[in-house]
């Protein structure tokens, strides 16, 4: 049987306030445990919250970047359950009045389409601390520093339909709360987490099937293969004629397995209701005139001016557009530059590999935008060779020296382009090959005649101590063999 | 000395008649000698009261004293004292000592005024008889001579009862449902609940949070109006608090009550009122109209929904609020559970009591998935038209009277197995809480040697209007200076 596979996707996301939503302790990441929890994140009778403007300012900069109407009159509710991490033994959060409304936001996919994916809403809550089960000898250490940090968790309509698109979509919305500045974008530290749910119909079927939801994926990597792993586990059920159960999964990336988390029945009654500690916040038109303001270009506006602009494909442009570091990276490094596609060549070349290499994101790079423009320059302008210019990224990764014309001079990579002197040296170097000149002469196949040409360029190498200018023997070669 | 009123005590600390040690001392050892008898204190803080005291003297005499500075008082023991056990009433906070002052705690202090404990309360503020705290019920200073044990009203029956007996001259108070002006009541002394939001709320243990509210709890208006000044203003740490100026709420109590136009809803005086509270009402609302006031019928016609309202919308805020006593933090914890689900079950099971317990029970229900609209939702747009009763009343009249409640204080044990005729404890009081406006009780009148309360409700914000009624009422009688025998 053919199956249509249906996926929304709900994200987490912390927002970058240097404080909490409702209280006053600092939300820095890795701090000692419970250092950063007064006496309102630990729940201390009487305490209560006080609503942080931030938050609010950076949740409706996020509708704004996805097209989404902002609800004026933002409620908050509490959603009660009892678990350790949880100090107030009810979440915060937002259900009939979230502060964003409906919106979308446009993917790119690999066959050059691009789709839209709709928001459904996105709402304003509080994080909750974490249970740590591990070191505590069959206890659990329960960490209070994360209760309280914002989240929007957006929540999309049931849009995707593979793997690709929910991975591609997730993509963009990290690229988004970044570039806004409004989510550090940390997967690794939880400033992100996706929550993925998935059913399956019958290929062309109007009726969707029954959906589980798998939770806390914190990489795009997971992401995909959960949802690669649900969508087999769901097919073998149904096609051994079970029934997909309603049900919250855990899955493990290191082991690409799932379990159930808990089914439908004993899903809790969270009984919302609104907060009475918090009065309803009205937004008004001059807060969100502000919040406009603040808006910085978004990916998909830096995508149409990287290809209006500096002359970009598609595709390269894409790539360069969607993280906003990357892209101040490649704008630094063409205003040293000047060739904007061979800058672009260098950064999904060599400085990607290098970065990925060493696990490093591009904030950590050891080597500038204006220090890769400038090596760049060195190519445009024939001082150095393709392969001079690796020996210049190195030693520039590795700090070596941190000035490109000085590691050209002290490497001694600067190319000789005088044609008088490389002349001399293409005649000293046929001379000593006769028989290779007259089998190229000989030759009618073009193919074979270019390669048979690349057999002189080592000697000419050899001899110019590899400094000669590749190009330039090319074209005295090709001159002198009456090419 | 220990009959004299705040304002009294605080011209005999500025004329130095009496030093604020020796005023904290007699008080100390009234409480010492005279408490057995009525439990109103849970906690006493001796040495911590004395050594501010001596602070007070010193700034008194270095000539940077309030009117509050050195003067005696004492909390309910709902509001954080930091450093200063706070128990709720409960046997969960039995140990309780908080890192943090309440800002209304924070406001006395900044004050001078010196703390001598703190008083008893039904637990979690939840009962109108003080009979449901841990630390045992509070006894009534009235109808003791006759050897009846009466309660104090609740849930501020420990600081109606201490302020009844000239243990302290003033205390802090808190109303959710009745539960300021009912003890006063019951009790023979004068209390004030503010308009929801006049009076932070941060540090004052939560009930339900769209109800409670801080107050004022003295024998005259004049010491409530003293209190107010204190305790009144904008909080930022508490964002249901308003902001809007703090007048001197003593500088109009000598206002004229000439054209005042007082509202009887004729709802609180129906055939089921007895016939001696009636009279007892009625007879002040007489000295009102010496006094130059007018007086009309007026109507609350939803007010009758007011009991069923409130006792879906506070248990429901309080089965959410009280969620965080689970034994994980701080406060009670059961021994040895054997798992998560036992430490929760056994805490709470073991450290609240069973009113609380009930009250939890009945919010939970209220809030289920399938009854959330038939309760929380109905009782929410029963709410709604209570408010819109009240703001209809006073486009006609400047205040409503009517008993603060039905019948004076009842024998202890009398209704703590009926928790539905306890509830109508607050048939009168409830409406205001729902409504958010400001209302007080004045003593006014006795039936059977046992005092009863006037209540005195205004529109919102009109605190220095109701103290000045009250205070003008209590230049020209002297209920409120009755002492039990």
């Amino acid at each position: 049987m053919q199956w249509d596979i249906v996926i929304g996707l709900e994200i987490h996301v912390q927002l970058a306030t240097k404080t909490k939503i409702f209280s006053g302790s600092s939300t820095a990441y890795g701090a000692e445990p419970n250092t950063q929890a007064n006496a309102v994140d630990l729940a201390m009778p009487g305490t209560l919250p006080v609503p942080n403007e931030q938050a609010f300012r950076y949740a409706v900069m996020f509708g704004l970047a996805v097209n989404s109407e902002i609800e004026r009159r933002s409620v908050f509710e509490r959603k009660n359950y009892f678990y350790p991490d949880l100090p107030k033994g009810y979440q915060t959060t937002q259900l009939e009045r979230p502060i964003v409304g409906p919106g979308y936001v446009d993917i790119d996919l690999s066959n050059g389409e691009s789709k839209r994916i709709r928001i459904h809403h996105a709402h304003l809550e509080e994080d909750a601390g974490k249970s740590l089960h591990e070191d505590f000898h069959g206890m659990t250490g329960v960490d209070l520093n994360r209760a309280g940090t914002p989240l929007i968790e957006v929540v999309t309509e049931p849009d995707m339909t593979n793997a690709e698109e929910a991975v591609a979509f997730a993509k963009k919305l990290h690229s988004l709360v970044t570039s806004l500045g409004i989510c550090d974008g940390d997967m690794s530290q939880g400033s992100m987490r996706f929550d993925v749910n998935i059913s399956l119909k019958p290929k062309g079927s109007d009726t969707l099937g029954t959906r589980t939801e798998t939770k806390n994926l914190n990489s795009f990597r997971f992401m995909e293969q959960a949802i690669a792993h649900e969508v087999e586990r769901q097919m073998d059920i149904l096609e051994d004629g079970g029934v997909i159960e309603q049900e919250t999964r855990l899955y493990n990336g290191d082991r690409d397995e799932s379990r159930s988390m808990r089914t439908k029945e004993e899903a809790n009654d969270y009984r919302y209701f609104p907060c009475p500690d918090l009065l309803p916040v009205e937004i008004d038109e001059s807060f969100i005139d502000d919040a406009r303001s603040r808006l910085p270009e978004l990916p998909d506006a830096r995508k149409a001016r990287f290809k209006d602009q500096y002359g970009l494909n598609d595709y390269d442009a894409g790539l360069l557009s969607g993280d906003a570091t990357l892209a101040a990276f490649f704008e630094e490094a063409v205003a040293h530059g000047k060739d904007a596609k061979l800058t672009a060549n260098w950064i999904q070349g060599e400085f990607s590999a290098r970065l990925n290499a060493e696990e490093k994101s591009v904030a950590d790079s050891p080597i500038t935008g204006a220090q890769l423009g400038n090596m760049v320059t060195r190519i445009s302008d024939n001082t150095i060779s393709s392969a001079g210019a690796k020996k210049v990224f190195d030693a520039l990764w590795t700090g070596e020296n941190d000035n490109v014309d000085a590691i050209i001079d002290a490497k001694g990579l600067k190319q000789v382009s005088d044609t008088g002197a490389l002349e001399q040296m293409v005649d000293e170097v046929l001379a000593g090959m006769p028989d290779q000149v007259a089998q190229f002469q000989a030759e009618e196949d073009p193919k074979k005649r270019k390669k048979m040409l690349g057999g002189f360029m080592g000697p000419l190498m050899k001899v110019s101590k590899g400094q000669g200018n590749p190009k330039l023997f090319n074209e005295i070669l090709l001159k002198k063999l009456g090419g | 000395m220990h009959n004299k009123s705040v304002a009294e005590l605080s011209r005999d600390l500025e004329s130095g008649k009496v030093s604020s040690v020796e005023l904290t001392r007699e008080f100390l050892d009234r409480i010492k000698q005279e408490d057995g008898k009525y439990n109103s204190f849970i906690t006493v803080t001796e040495e911590q009261a004395l050594a501010e005291a001596r602070a007070a003297d010193e700034q008194r005499a270095a000539g940077n004293a309030t009117i509050w500075t050195g003067v005696p008082f004492a909390h309910k023991d709902i509001f954080c004292t930091n450093g200063v056990r706070t128990t709720c009433g409960s046997k969960m906070l039995e140990n309780f000592i908080p890192p943090y002052d309440a800002t209304v705690t924070d406001n006395f202090r900044k004050a001078g005024a010196v703390s001598l404990g703190k008083t008893n309360m039904d637990e979690f503020a939840m009962g109108s008889s003080n009979e449901s705290s841990h630390f045992g019920a509070v006894t009534n200073p009235w109808g003791l001579s006759k050897g009846e044990k009466r309660v104090p009203g609740g849930s501020s029956g420990g600081s109606a009862a201490a302020v009844a007996a000239r243990l302290v001259p003033a205390a802090t108070a808190t109303d959710t449902g009745g539960s300021i002006r009912q003890p006063a009541a019951l009790c023979g002394v004068t209390g004030l609940k503010p308009t929801y939001g006049r009076v932070s709320r941060y540090g004052m243990i939560a009930f339900a949070s769209s109800l409670d509210q801080g107050g004022t709890m003295a024998r005259t208006a004049e010491d409530n109006a003293l209190m107010l000044n204190v305790m009144a203003g904008f909080d930022p740490k508490d964002s249901t608090s308003l902001d809007r100026e703090v007048p001197d709420y003593t500088a109009t109590l000598n206002e004229p009550l000439k054209g005042l136009r007082i509202g009887l809803p004729k709802e609180y005086f129906s055939d089921q009122l007895s016939p001696a509270m009636e009279e007892q009402i009625r007879s002040a609302v007489k000295e009102y109209e010496k006094l130059g006031a007018t007086v009309k019928e007026v109507s609350l016609p939803n007010a009758r929904l007011a009991i069923a309202a409130y006792y879906v919308i506070a248990p429901a805020e309080a089965s959410a609020n009280l969620s965080r006593f689970d034994g994980v933090r701080y406060g009670y914890r059961c021994e040895d559970p054997k798992d998560l689900m036992d430490l929760y079950t056994r805490t709470r099971a073991e450290g609240f009591g069973t009113e609380v317990k009930r009250r939890i029970l009945v919010g939970t229900y209220a809030l289920s998935a399938g009854y959330f609209d038939a309760y929380y939702l109905k009782a929410q747009k029963v709410r709604r038209l209570i408010q819109q009763d009240f703001i209809n009343a006073f486009k006609d009249v400047d205040v409503l009277m009517s008993p603060t409640s039905p019948s004076p204080a009842f024998i202890q044990g009398e209704k703590t197995n009926d928790p539905v005729t306890m509830y109508l404890e607050d048939i009168f009081t409830i409406a205001v809480n729902l409504a958010g406006v400001p209302a007080m009780s004045v003593p006014a009148g006795f039936i059977d040697g046992l005092p009863v309360g006037l209540q005195i409700i205004g529109d919102y914000f009109s605190e220095a209007r109701l103290l000045n009624a009250a205070h003008q009422f209590q230049q020209v009688t002297d209920w409120h200076q009755r002492e039990p025998q």
